[in-house]
C-alpha cells in the first residue's frame, strides 16, 4: 500500500519528484489505472488520459531543467463546472452537453502554470444544484464508503461537487477543484472522508466558473490531507481582473504557515449553541463534542458563542441561491451555445430548449428564483432575504469578536443512500443547514474528517474562519487532524491493498 | 402560501421553460412546499436593515478603456447550434 503511488498525498508525491524516485509520468499513469479499475463509481464525465500524458510528459521535462512549479506533476480532477480550453465542460447539464469552451477558467490556469495534470472533468449535481450528485444527466457518481451492516447499498458522495469526492477518497485523484454555493466543498468532503476548504468568497477567481448563484459561488479544493489542501488552493488563488468580485490581496504562505509549527495554543474557538440542533445523531453530537476535547487538549480556549438567526439561514438561501440562478441560466436559450430544439418561433424554441435541457431539480430553482423576482413578490422575498443575509453575516461579526474560529459539525448526517430523501425536496436541502450560513456570509470553512458512525462511515468536522482568515482555518484543522488520526480506507480501497 | 397550477404556469411562461399540464402539477405542490419554508422569513424583524446583495466590500473598479480582446469571431461561433456568414442563426422573427 505504502508503495502505490496512488496512496501518497500530495506532500509525499511532491517531494518523490524531487527527490526522482518516480517521474510524474508515472504518477499518472498510475492514476490514469486506478481511475479505469474505479470507473463504477462515475467520479467523471470526460476522462482525459491523453492530455494528462502530454502534461505529465512537459512536467518531467521541465523537473529536469530545474524549473518545476510548486505543484508539478501531480494529477487532479477538475470539477467540469470550471470551463477548460478544448476540453468539454457540461456542468452536468443536458444544456451544455456539447460545449466546448475556448477558453480555460482562471482557476485551471493557475494550476496549469503551477504544474498540475488534468485527469478528467469530475462529475457534479447539474449546474452543482444538489447534495448527493444525484442530479446528473450523466448519471449517479458511487461514494467508494459502505455501510458496515449494508455494503450492498450505494451512498451517495454528497454534493454538488461529487465526482471531485469520490475521485480523491477513491485514490484515482490527488486532489481535486470544487465548487462551494451553499456546503458543495464541505458536505461531499464530510461524505466522503477527505478534507475540503472553500476559502473566503473573493479568494479565488469565478472566471470561467459556470454560474449558479454568483454572490455565493466559490471554487476551493479537496485531497486527504489539510497540508495538500493549502498547497492546492494556494496555486487556485489570487488577484483576476477579470472577476469584480476577486479581492485584490496578497495570498498568504499557507503551506509555511502550517509547517511553522504555530500551533492552536490560546485560540479561541466558538461552539455556536444553534447548532446543537432537535435529532442531532448521537455519533455526530459525540464526535462535536470529542472536537471540543481535542483543541482544549492542544491549548485552545472553548467559547460559547451564539448566531441568533441560523434558523433563518436555509430558508434566506432558499430564495438567494434560486434568484441568482434564475438570472444566470436565462443565458441558455438555444442560440450561441449547448443544446437547441427547434420550435414553430422563438419563444417557442426557447422554451422547448430549455424545458428539455434543465433537469427537474434545476428547473425547479428556476421556477422558484422566477417566482420570488416577479412582479409584486420581489420586495416580499428577495429584499426580504437580502436583509436578513446581513443579520446573519452581522451574527457572524458579532460572535468573531469572541472568537478567532468557529467548530461544528460539516453535516447533520453521514452520507445517505442513493433514493434516499428524494421524495421531499426540503429534506435533500436540510443536508445544508450547517454549511450555508458560512455561505451567506462570504466566510471561508473547512471541513475535515474527525471519525466514523458507528455503521463505519466517515464524518466531518467544520472550522469556520473569519473572512480572509484560512490560515487559522487551516491550522485548526490540522490541529483536528493530528488528533482523530483518521486512516480510515473506503473498503474498495483497503480491499484493494489487501 | 397556496400555489395552484396557474400560477406555475405563469412562471414557467416567465423562465421561458415548456411546461406541459401534467408538469405542473408535479411542480405545483414542490414550490408550495419550498415556499411554505421561506415564509419562516417573515417572522425575523428586519426594519431598518440595509439589503445585503454581496459580501464583497470593495467597491467596484474600473478597467482600463483599452481593447485586450477579440476579433475572434470564430471562437465566439465555435459552439453555436447554427451560425451563417459569422452570425448565429435563429428561427425567423419579424414577418
Amino acid at each position: 500500500m505504502k508503495d502505490d503511488l496512488s496512496c501518497l498525498t500530495i506532500a509525499q508525491a511532491l517531494d518523490g519528484l524531487a527527490k526522482k524516485d518516480f517521474t510524474a509520468r508515472e504518477l499518472t499513469e498510475r492514476h490514469i489505472a486506478a481511475g479505469q479499475d474505479a470507473q463504477s463509481l462515475n467520479s467523471y464525465i470526460t476522462q482525459t488520459p491523453e492530455i494528462a500524458l502530454q502534461q505529465a510528459e512537459e512536467s518531467d521535462k521541465r523537473r529536469a531543467a530545474g524549473k518545476a512549479g510548486p505543484i508539478d506533476g501531480i494529477p487532479l480532477a477538475i470539477k467540469d463546472l470550471f470551463c477548460t480550453k478544448g476540453t468539454r465542460t457540461t456542468a452536468a447539464s443536458k444544456i451544455l452537453h456539447n460545449f466546448v469552451p475556448p477558453y480555460e477558467s482562471t482557476v485551471t490556469a493557475n494550476l496549469f502554470r503551477d504544474g498540475a495534470v488534468m485527469l478528467g472533468k469530475a462529475n457534479l449535481d447539474e449546474f452543482a444544484m444538489g447534495s448527493s450528485n444525484t442530479t446528473s444527466p450523466f448519471g449517479n457518481v458511487l461514494n467508494p464508503w459502505r455501510r458496515r451492516s449494508a455494503p450492498d447499498v450505494p451512498l451517495v458522495p454528497g454534493g454538488s461537487s461529487g465526482g471531485s469526492a469520490a475521485a480523491v477518497a477513491a485514490r484515482i485523484a490527488m486532489g481535486a477543484t470544487g465548487t462551494d454555493t451553499g456546503g458543495s466543498i464541505r458536505q461531499p468532503a464530510a461524505f466522503c472522508g477527505i478534507s475540503g476548504i472553500k476559502p473566503t468568497y473573493g479568494r479565488c477567481s469565478r472566471w470561467g466558473v459556470i454560474a449558479f448563484a454568483s454572490s455565493l459561488d466559490q471554487p476551493g479544493v479537496f485531497a486527504r490531507s489539510v497540508e495538500d489542501c493549502a498547497i492546492l488552493l494556494q496555486s487556485c488563488a489570487g488577484y483576476d481582473p477579470k472577476d469584480s468580485t476577486s479581492a485584490n490581496r496578497p495570498v498568504p504562505d499557507w503551506r509555511a504557515a502550517l509547517s511553522s509549527g504555530k500551533s492552536v495554543k490560546g485560540l479561541k474557538i466558538g461552539i455556536p449553541k444553534e447548532y446543537r440542533m432537535d435529532g442531532m445523531p448521537a455519533d455526530i453530537a459525540a464526535l462535536w463534542e470529542k472536537g471540543t476535547v481535542w483543541l482544549k487538549d492542544a491549548g485552545a480556549q472553548i467559547v460559547d458563542i451564539t448566531l441568533p438567526h441560523t434558523e433563518y439561514a436555509l430558508p434566506t438561501y432558499y430564495i438567494v441561491a434560486p434568484a441568482e440562478c434564475s438570472s444566470n441560466l436565462a443565458r441558455y436559450d438555444g442560440v450561441r451555445y449547448g443544446l437547441r430544439i427547434e420550435g414553430r418561433d422563438l419563444t417557442d424554441m426557447y422554451e422547448k430548449t430549455r424545458a428539455e435541457g434543465f433537469g427537474a431539480e434545476v428547473t425547479r430553482r428556476i421556477m422558484i428564483g422566477t417566482y420570488v423576482l416577479s412582479s409584486g413578490y420581489y420586495d416580499a422575498y428577495y429584499t426580504k432575504a437580502q436583509k436578513v443575509r446581513r443579520l446573519i453575516r452581522n451574527d457572524f461579526t458579532a460572535a468573531f469578536e469572541q472568537c478567532d474560529a468557529i467548530l461544528a459539525p460539516t453535516a447533520p448526517s453521514a452520507a445517505f443512500g442513493i433514493g434516499e430523501n428524494q421524495d421531499d425536496p426540503v429534506k435533500m436541502y436540510l443536508n445544508d443547514v450547517f454549511t450555508i450560513p458560512a455561505s451567506l456570509a462570504g466566510l471561508p470553512g473547512m471541513s475535515v474528517p474527525a471519525g466514523l458512525d458507528a455503521d463505519g462511515l466517515p464524518l466531518g468536522l467544520q472550522i469556520i474562519g473569519k473572512a480572509w482568515d484560512e490560515e487559522t482555518v487551516l491550522r485548526v484543522a490540522q490541529e483536528i487532524e493530528r488528533a482523530a488520526c483518521f486512516t480510515a480506507l473506503p473498503g474498495m480501497v483497503s480491499e484493494k491493498a489487501a | 402560501m397556496s400555489i395552484d397550477r396557474e400560477t406555475v404556469r405563469k412562471v414557467a411562461r416567465l423562465a421561458r421553460i415548456a411546461m406541459p399540464d401534467e408538469k405542473l402539477d408535479v411542480y405545483a405542490p414542490q414550490i408550495e412546499r419550498i415556499m411554505g419554508v421561506v415564509e419562516q422569513l417573515g417572522k425575523v424583524n428586519t426594519d431598518g436593515v440595509e439589503p445585503l446583495a454581496s459580501v464583497v466590500e470593495n467597491e467596484l473598479s474600473l478597467r482600463p478603456d483599452t481593447v485586450t480582446d477579440g476579433n475572434d469571431a470564430a471562437s465566439v461561433l465555435s459552439n453555436a447550434p447554427e451560425t451563417m456568414e459569422g452570425y448565429f442563426v435563429v428561427p425567423k422573427v419579424v414577418e
